[in-house]
């Protein structure tokens, strides 16, 4: 059986602005301001921390191991999220979610995070020095920084399956998925002359499987760090995705990406597609193909286009729900609704693509650049049509384009709202969210799985919370009615 | 009516519908490039206004 595919989404904003125009400086005040303006002065806790460690169980000399930065601005949130500085962004760090449309909420909770961030940061800088954040990937000059996804995977899943399952859909999904770019930054992405990519990020990938997330980044990323009891998990971490302003974007490439992953625990890997002889070729060219006709080759012979893997990994993925059910990844409801969104905007991007303006980024965004370039004749790559890609993931409600080009909405404002101050109910991170909601006073630092309290007297108490699936309101919500303090909550937990 | 007047008939008829059809096309093409319009001038509006300022000042350090 499946395990409960818990996942989540770690995003690294883009930031201008700030005193000396430094970038760590900026994103140092973005973090303390919403610190300030919240409860949220509980430190992170590093203990469990060890990016370094690699799936496949050897260190290749190349592979260095990340640094943390501890001294950098880090707190928890109440809805159990992680807001920090690293390597010199603003990063929010998802809660742990059940199923993709929670997901989906809690990343738009983040950019709501960020926006209130924003608003207090501003409030105490000269206009000439203000802040803004950007939702986005690069900054159009060959610098690079993150959107990754984290997905719960059983241990018994050996990774070169992971790797031979995954492939496929990681190096296509962006024909429904990728953010769009005007332009390119990189050598292969200058040689190969696209004026508009399907990806932001694509470029970027130069190995198939590895370690690093900052060089030499891989379409498979072996860290091995899975904050859980690490006999029973991995953490897939999922490094190659673009940063979604449309929430149905954001939503069917989780779904996709954890039905697929359940369908691989379920069924093995030999179901999947066989992967292009040249995955990282393929990650490049069929980003730089607007038309989806470009083919690449697998090891027999045969050719696919993206368009093509995607068609047959919808298959793969909907016979399993047939067969299995999608329990592991959602509701029955929600599982269809994936499923459904997943095929209009594969079949849209191919035979209609204004039908899909609505729900695909890069649909969206070719379409008012475009529109944009024969208004006024521009050159393609013109600084105007950069302006447009950049501000199009602009932060700040008055001056973002994705607000305006009518992206469909999945949550309402109001639960957005609610998502940037309560934690989801049905993973540990309910128990992480209470803990902080109620006794801030008491904790000293939290992290993915465990918090410490100073409850006054004795040594410090360190609560464990090594299962991702537990810590849940059904399992938890009783004893913080039953226990009003933080003495008689980690009593509780000791007895 | 004869079969040629009858053939002669579908004919037409099928004639007519594919035209309305183009004209419905070409109604949502209409539409479309409307609202294309609008959107256009609503992005124009707020969109940076020194574009290739705003663009060159926009350096980023490398993250994951």
């Amino acid at each position: 059986m499946a395990i409960a595919k818990i996942l989540g989404i770690e995003t690294e904003y883009g930031v201008a602005g700030g005193p000396d125009f430094d970038p760590t400086t900026a994103s140092s005040i973005i973090v303390n301001a919403y610190a300030q303006q919240g409860r949220t002065r509980i430190t992170w806790d590093f203990n469990d921390e060890s990016p370094g460690t690699d799936a496949r169980g050897i260190l290749g000399l190349g592979a260095l191991a990340p640094m943390i930065e501890t001294h950098l601005a880090n707190t928890v949130l109440t809805n159990g999220a992680r807001l920090y500085v690293d390597h010199a962004h603003p990063e929010y760090s998802s809660p742990e979610c059940d199923t993709p449309a929670q997901a989906t909420l809690y990343d738009q909770a983040g950019e709501e995070v960020m926006r209130r961030a924003l608003q207090v940061a501003n409030e105490t800088l000269p206009p000439e020095l203000a802040i803004s954040l950007y939702k986005n990937n690069s900054d159009g000059k060959g610098n690079s920084y993150g959107t990754h996804e984290n997905y719960l995977v059983s241990r018994k899943v050996d990774f070169s399956d992971v790797v031979r399952a995954m492939v496929p859909h990681f190096v296509s999904r962006q024909v429904i998925v990728g953010a769009g770019k005007v332009g390119t930054e990189t050598k292969i992405g200058e040689a190969s002359r696209a004026d508009f990519q399907l990806s932001a990020r694509a470029e970027f990938f130069e190995e198939i499987v590895g370690l690093e997330t900052t060089l030499k980044r891989p379409i498979i990323n072996t860290r091995d760090e899975p904050h859980s009891d690490a006999e029973r998990f991995r953490r897939l971490h999922v490094i190659c995705g673009d940063a979604n302003m449309s929430p149905v974007a954001t939503f069917v490439k989780l779904g996709s990406t954890a039905l697929l992953l359940a369908a691989l625990e379920d069924g093995g890997a030999s179901q999947f597609p066989t992967p292009p002889t040249r995955p990282v070729r393929a990650i490049h060219e069929f980003s730089f193909d607007t038309t989806l006709r470009h083919a690449v080759a697998d090891d027999s012979g045969l050719t696919r286009s993206a368009w093509d893997y995607q068609d047959e990994l919808w298959l793969l993925a909907h016979r399993y729900v047939e067969r299995h059910g999608g329990a592991a990844v959602a509701s029955p409801e929600e599982t269809r609704q994936i499923l459904e969104q997943w095929r209009e905007m594969l079949d849209g991007v191919r035979d209609h693509p204004d039908d899909v303006a609505d729900r695909v980024d890069w649909v969206a965004k070719k379409r008012i650049v475009e529109g944009f370039q024969s208004r006024y004749d521009l050159p393609s790559r013109d600084a105007k049509l950069r302006a447009i890609d950049l501000q199009y993931h602009d932060v700040r409600r008055d001056k973002s384009l994705a607000q305006r080009v009518g992206l469909r909405q999945m949550a309402s404002d109001e639960d957005i709202r609610n998502g940037v101050l309560r934690a989801p109910e049905g993973t540990r991170a309910y128990f992480r969210g209470e803990c902080v909601t109620r006794f801030p006073d008491d904790i000293v630092s939290a992290n993915w799985d465990s918090i410490v309290f100073d409850v006054g007297h004795g040594p410090l108490q360190r609560i464990p919370m090594m299962d991702p699936t537990r810590g849940t309101r059904e399992l938890t919500g009783s004893l913080f009615e039953q226990n009003s303090t933080a003495i008689a909550l980690v009593a509780a937990l000791n007895g | 009516m004869t079969e040629q007047e009858r053939i002669q008939k579908q004919r037409t008829e099928r004639t007519h519908e594919e035209s309305e059809d183009v004209s419905i096309v070409a109604k949502k093409g209409e539409q479309l490039k409307g609202e294309l319009d609008d959107l256009l001038d609503e992005i124009d509006a707020v969109l940076e206004e020194n574009a290739e300022e705003f663009v060159r000042n926009y350096v980023q350090k490398g993250g994951q």
